[in-house]
């Protein structure tokens, strides 16, 4: 008989898959046990992940919250458990989380470090959730950097205006004076106008309306700044700031014009060649010794600018790897439709350059806001200063590891909050590219 | 390939060819370093023209196309487009590109755009039309070529025949007055090839100018006023599509026709 000729006589129902391959028992089956190897490795790394855990479970749950000193904590420690051995003694956060969270900042304004920290929140919400926020937000956003340092510093409200007018100085300028000049020298004359308003005519202006319409809030002085604030205000200042500035860096290495490419490069190229600490060195002591006697260069401020330049450094690099992985074609066809450069670079290049550059600047930005722990180095308290400055008192002496898990877990938030985000972005973009 | 075509006949007699120039060409020349590319070139362009521009890879049938919108610069001679010449002034040069159309090999769509956002944003950029009356446009021109329900989808989504159309109704948007093509088919699969060919049969029975690269010869005999032949950076030669391909004069056209044509 032979079996090359078949008919189906009767057709078959759909059937269960069989219970081994599905659920959890199909799972474990061929993710942890599919291979002898295979299973030794998960029973040896289970077995470590259980080692870690009873120890730093105890160690973090059976633990002291309330007490004076250190050596009150371990007294605690042996009455209830009867050794100090792998038991935390979080009281110290307890008592210093507030200076480790604020610095010296004056306890009665703590709330206007908090509705700055809102009001950041706020003015992010428009650049990074588009399209669910409401469109009005971006007004918010565009007045968020004149009052975040307001709100941090106080003083006169004349201030953060007179800096808003220099802006305004620059955009209204360019936008009026292009149509007479053209646009190079309508943004130059606008810059140069603007520069004189700050450096020279605002600082008269604001005395007399200060004294005027004297409406202010009181002042903050930088060495009161410190805690985990001041990481998040460096972070959020560098990395805020270094995304454009490394934008125009990125484009101008590739630019046709030899001395902005130069100058570009050589930016580029020295900045990354030097250890950030030396730039912050150089921030808290040398510009002392270049700036004429009597100026008050505030030292946050001067950190802001080295941490700044240096991370927009970075990012000038990871952009231009972005700006490589574009094919030509894009660039031949926004100039063959007309569009101009900034056009061409606004709505063709930078949105997929960006795009594809993506975990490249949340990496860089990561890193800048881990970097601003760097600044206690040079005598800022922030929350690593902070933590030395707690143990340097006779009542913490000896404390280390509860400080330290407490800052990790104070960055690991923030820095995690990032990169879960820059993943949600690239899925966002994803839709073009799929087929 | 010539096949590809023959079942749309086109009536010869509506395409018009007016005395106006819309392109002049004189003693142009280009160099990429010390290698001339193009060499001595003379070309005047009527307006309503159908120039076919052949000849073998590497002989700079590209280079002269794209140094007409400047994405090429030429170094030595002149080229007037629309009574405009290009010199290095950059308003001119943008306003020359936005009244001369191109259509790429690889269609260069911008794939982080939907379909319209590819069409309307140059109408909307650079010539300041409301954003309404840019996408009215644009879906007019999406219908003539074929392709509305696109529309809202991006261009990594449509095969490669619809992304070269879209590419044809993205620079047709911008009312473009000469039209330049460089090898538009050349990427495609031959039932993609008609789709397009189709399109720019269209366009020239509305009396586009258009200057095409291509190797489909077909469309060469069917549409072309004109054929171009080039070798080696020059024009070697240039007739009316019977004469060039039943009577070709020169020795390389010869040659190239009988390569291309075969057998
Ligand atoms: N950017 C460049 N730098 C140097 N040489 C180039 C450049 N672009 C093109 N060439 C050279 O110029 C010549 C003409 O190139 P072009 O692309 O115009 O040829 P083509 O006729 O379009 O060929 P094909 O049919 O293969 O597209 C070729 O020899 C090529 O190697
Ligand atoms: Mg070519």
């Amino acid at each position: 008989m032979s079996d090359t000729s078949y008919v189906r006589t009767e057709m078959l129902e759909q059937r269960e898959p069989p219970a081994s391959t599905v659920g959890v028992i199909g799972w474990a089956r061929a993710n942890l046990f599919s291979s002898a190897l295979n299973s030794v490795l998960t029973l040896v790394a289970l077995g470590f992940v259980a080692y870690i855990l009873s120890a730093l479970i105890p160690w973090t749950f059976q633990s002291v919250w309330n007490a004076e000193s250190l050596s009150e904590c371990r007294e605690i420690m042996i009455a209830t458990w009867g050794s100090t051995h792998g038991h935390a003694c979080w009281a110290v956060i307890n008592d210093r989380w507030l200076q480790m969270l604020y610095g010296f900042y004056p306890s009665h304004l703590y709330w206007r470090v908090n509705l700055a920290l809102v009001l950041t929140l706020a003015a992010l919400a428009p650049v990074l959730f588009s399209e669910k926020s409401p469109r009005q937000m971006i007004y918010l956003t565009l007045a968020y950097p004149f009052i975040m340092p307001w709100l941090m510093w106080g003083g006169s409200i004349w201030n953060p205006i007179s800096a808003a007018v220099g802006f305004a100085i620059v955009f209204f300028g360019t936008r009026h004076l292009t149509a007479m000049t053209g646009s190079l020298i309508a943004i130059i004359a606008s810059v140069i106008a603007a520069l004189l308003w700050w450096m020279a005519i605002s600082a008269p202006v604001v005395a007399g309306l200060s004294s005027v319409i004297p409406i202010g809030i009181e002042t903050v002085q930088s060495r009161e700044f410190g805690g985990f604030m001041l990481a998040l205000l460096l972070g959020i200042v560098a990395i805020g700031v270094s995304l454009p500035i490394g934008i125009l860096l990125a484009l101008g290495r590739q630019s046709d014009l030899m001395i902005v490419k130069a100058i570009c490069v050589g930016f580029i190229e020295f900045i990354r060649g030097v250890p950030l600490i030396t730039l912050l060195f150089v921030a808290s002591l040398l510009l002392n010794v270049f700036l004429p006697p009597g100026t008050n260069f505030d030292i946050i401020l001067r950190v802001m600018i080295m941490m700044t330049l240096f991370s927009a450094a970075y990012m000038a690099e990871v952009i231009r790897g972005g700006l490589a992985a574009l094919p030509k074609g894009q660039y031949e066809g926004a100039d063959s439709l007309g569009l101009n450069y900034w056009q061409a670079q606004r709505l063709i290049i930078m949105p997929q350059a960006l795009k594809i550059s993506i975990p490249g600047i949340v990496s860089t930005f990561i890193g800048i806001f881990k970097d601003t722990t760097l600044v206690s180095i040079i005598g800022l308290l922030d929350v690593i200063g902070f933590s030395t400055a707690i143990r340097a008192d006779a009542n913490w002496n000896g404390i280390y590891w509860e400080l330290f898990a407490f800052i990790a877990v104070l960055f690991f938030v923030v820095c995690f909050s990032m990169s879960r985000y820059s993943m949600y972005l690239e899925r966002k973009l994803q839709t073009g590219h799929k087929r | 390939m010539s096949d590809l075509i023959s079942d749309r006949n086109i009536d010869r007699s509506k395409l018009q060819v007016s005395d106006e120039v819309a392109i002049q060409i004189t003693n142009m020349n280009k160099w990429y370093g010390q290698f001339h590319v193009l060499r001595d070139i003379n070309l005047t362009v009527n307006r309503g023209e159908r120039i076919v521009i052949a000849g073998p890879s590497g002989s700079g049938k590209s280079t002269m196309i794209r140094c007409i919108n400047r994405l090429e610069e030429h170094q030595q001679g002149q080229i007037i487009v629309d009574g405009t010449e290009l010199t290095s002034d950059l308003k001119n040069i943008d306003k020359i590109r936005s009244e001369v159309g191109m259509c790429f090999q690889h269609f260069n769509l911008f794939p982080h755009l939907t379909i319209l956002e590819n069409c309307t944003l140059a109408p909307i950029w650079v010539r300041k039309t409301p954003k309404k009356e840019a996408i009215e446009t644009a879906m007019h021109f999406l219908e003539k070529v074929k392709i509305p329900d696109q529309a809202h989808k991006y261009p990594g989504q449509l095969s490669g025949g619809q992304q070269q159309r879209v590419a044809i109704a993205r620079s047709l948007c911008m009312k473009p007055r000469i039209m330049l093509f460089d090898e538009p088919t050349s990427a495609l699969d031959p039932e993609m090839i008609k789709e397009v060919l189709d399109t720019m049969i269209e366009l020239a029975e509305e009396g586009m100018t258009m200057l095409c690269v291509t190797h489909e010869m077909g469309f060469a005999r069917q549409v072309a006023n004109r054929v171009i032949f080039m070798a080696d950076g020059q024009i070697v030669e240039q007739n009316e599509p019977e004469e060039f391909f039943n009577n070709p004069k020169s020795e390389r056209t010869q040659q190239f026709l009988s390569q291309i044509l075969g057998h």
